[in-house]
Formats: structure tokens, C-alpha cells, sequence
């Protein structure tokens, strides 16, 4: 694979994700805000991360949405919200994935 | 440094070494998978190191692959990646001063930012953030290395149900903070917009979209009502 312009292009998304990164805590840094304001800074972190999770686990523009991946973090989510460890959630998402596509249920 | 693995207590020490380990495996899948695509070896490794931000780097090589050029492979990259700045904007002081703040910047991604969100005083999110932030920084490259070296060895990651771990990972991280009622209504709206845009939109754009939800945390919450909320 050899495009023209890879390299920069490689050098320009490096650049520009460092660049994205550091401008919100530089406006942070500058910027006075209330307890209000950072009570909904941190509540848009939360949805941020949620809507991934949401559209990680339901692939919906992509076309293909099955039932294993879906179960899968289902039940690792239920065992999170009981308090067990991380390991353990993760390994039982990947596994009850993992079975049912084993067992054909895509 | 050596502060940060004092203040850091037994759990999320593990939870930090899970999700540096399913990073890893991810690496070594994005690896393997750019190579098979042509890409030479030091493409995604160098790419691993400097941009730091797994999703965009698959979408960038999948885009050039397929015979997109460079320029639409680097703006859906940083389209992907553009979630960072609310995220910059969202942390805590988690990342210190000087020459150590140009690092912690850099480190700054979905995994590290769920640590800093969990619920603790700041020494606490400080210490999660950078272990987490440092783990995955090396983490990610190693694994895009061994995939890049082992190549078509590495087995299919989606037969493995590798993909459920991501998800499971930022969600198993929010859930303390959306114990909270008042938290989780306009978390659940934007997740629920995310999922309904998501096939309309490019890659990056469901996320910040779903940032509508917080419409719904403007209002202070009315603690006389007691109605159970809409699942």
C-alpha cells in the first residue's frame, strides 16, 4: 500500500488528535466556571462515553446488528451494576459473545 | 509518579490492568488487520504511538485501503476523534504542569477519561487517569507490534467476542456516577439519540449528537417527584 501523501496525512491526524485533546482543558484552564457548569461538563463526559458504549454494542449504521454482541454486554453490564470485578464482567461479555456465535446466533 | 500506584487502591488497579490488557489484545488485532491490508509493518505502530486513538487509526487505514484518499481518511480520523475536546474540557485537573501536562494530554482517551469519571476525591481520578492513560499508551503499540509481526497468525477477534469488551469496559467505569437519577436521564436520552442517528451520520458524529441529552440536565432535579424513570 503505497498512497501519495500517506506520510502527511499520518503526520496531519496525529497533529490534529493532539490538537482536539488539548484544547479542552486549555479553555478549562482559562475559563472561570461555576459549579453548575462543571456539574453539566461532567454529566457530557458520562454521555459521551454511554452514547459509545450505545453505538458500539448496537451497530446500527453498519447494517449488520445481531443478537450476540449485543447479550454479551448485557450481561456484562448486569454483573458490573452487582459490583463484580472489571475481569470478571469482561471476561463473561466475550464469552456469552463468543458462544453465541459459536452456536450461530449472529 | 511513583505517588500515583500509592494512591491507587487495590480494585482499580485490577480494572486498570483488565482494560490495559484488552487494549493490548486490540492492538494486536488492528495490527495484524493493517498489515493484511498492505499497510508495511511501521504504519500502524508509528500510528499507535502518535495519534493514540484506536478508532480513528483503524477507520484512517480502512478508508486508504479501500482506495480512499488520504485527505477523507484524515478528516473521518479526526471526526472520530473529535469527542476528545469535550472530553479535554469535561476532566478534572488530572493532568498536571509543565512537561508532564504535554503527556498527560496525549493520554487522554475513552478508557482513561471513564477512570477519571468514576466517583473519588481528585488525588483518586489523578492516579486512575494516568494509569490508565500511561497502561493504554503502551499497551495499544505493543499489541499493534506483536499483531503487525505475527500477521495473519492472529485469529479473528469477533469469533473471540473481543468486541463486547470495549463496551463493557467504559460501561462497567460510568455506572457508579449513573447511580444517580438525576444522571442517568440525560445520559440514557443521548445515548438513545447516538443509536438513532448513528446509521444517518458519519463515524464521530453520533457521539456528539448525543450530547442533546444534556438539555435534560439543565433544569436542577425536583426531588418531590418520585416516578420510577422511563427504561
Amino acid at each position: 500500500m503505497n498512497a501519495p501523501y500517506l506520510l502527511p496525512a499520518m503526520l496531519a491526524l496525529a497533529v490534529g488528535t493532539y490538537a482536539l485533546r488539548w484544547t479542552g482543558p486549555a479553555l478549562r484552564h482559562r475559563l472561570r466556571l461555576s459549579a453548575r457548569t462543571i456539574h453539566l461538563l461532567d454529566t457530557g463526559a458520562l454521555i459521551l462515553l454511554a452514547a459509545l458504549v450505545a453505538t458500539a454494542t448496537l451497530p446500527t449504521g453498519s447494517g449488520e446488528l445481531g443478537i450476540a454482541l449485543p447479550a454479551g454486554v448485557a450481561v456484562g453490564g448486569i454483573l458490573a451494576w452487582r459490583r463484580a470485578p472489571l475481569l470478571v464482567a469482561v471476561l463473561a461479555a466475550a464469552t456469552t459473545t463468543a458462544v453465541l456465535r459459536l452456536i450461530g446466533m449472529h | 509518579m511513583r505517588s500515583i500506584w500509592r494512591t491507587l487502591d487495590k480494585g482499580t488497579a485490577a480494572a486498570v490492568a483488565a482494560a490495559c490488557c484488552a487494549v493490548g489484545l486490540f492492538g494486536v488485532s488492528y495490527g495484524a488487520s493493517t498489515i493484511a491490508a498492505g499497510f508495511p509493518v511501521w504504519m500502524p505502530i508509528v500510528m499507535a504511538v502518535t495519534v493514540l486513538a484506536g478508532g480513528s487509526e483503524l477507520l484512517f487505514f480502512g478508508i486508504v485501503a479501500a482506495g480512499g484518499s488520504p485527505l477523507a481518511a484524515v478528516v473521518a480520523g479526526l471526526l472520530l476523534n473529535a469527542r476528545h475536546l469535550p472530553y479535554g474540557l469535561s476532566a478534572p485537573e488530572v493532568f498536571g504542569s509543565g512537561w508532564r501536562r504535554a503527556l498527560g494530554i496525549h493520554v487522554l482517551n475513552d478508557e482513561s477519561v471513564a477512570f477519571a469519571t468514576a466517583p473519588g476525591d481528585q488525588d483518586r481520578k489523578r492516579a486512575a487517569y494516568w494509569a490508565c492513560g500511561i497502561g493504554v499508551a503502551l499497551c495499544w503499540p505493543l499489541g499493534a507490534a506483536l499483531g503487525a509481526g505475527l500477521g495473519s497468525l492472529v485469529p479473528d477477534t469477533s469469533a473471540l467476542g473481543l468486541d463486547a469488551v470495549f463496551p463493557v469496559i467504559l460501561l462497567a467505569l460510568i455506572l457508579p456516577a449513573l447511580r444517580d437519577r438525576a444522571t442517568l436521564r440525560p445520559v440514557l436520552v443521548g445515548a438513545a439519540l447516538a443509536v438513532v442517528v448513528a446509521p444517518f451520520v458519519p463515524a464521530g458524529l453520533p457521539v456528539l449528537i448525543a450530547l442533546g441529552g444534556l438539555v435534560f440536565a439543565l433544569r436542577p432535579p425536583q426531588p418531590t417527584r418520585t416516578e420510577p424513570v422511563a427504561a
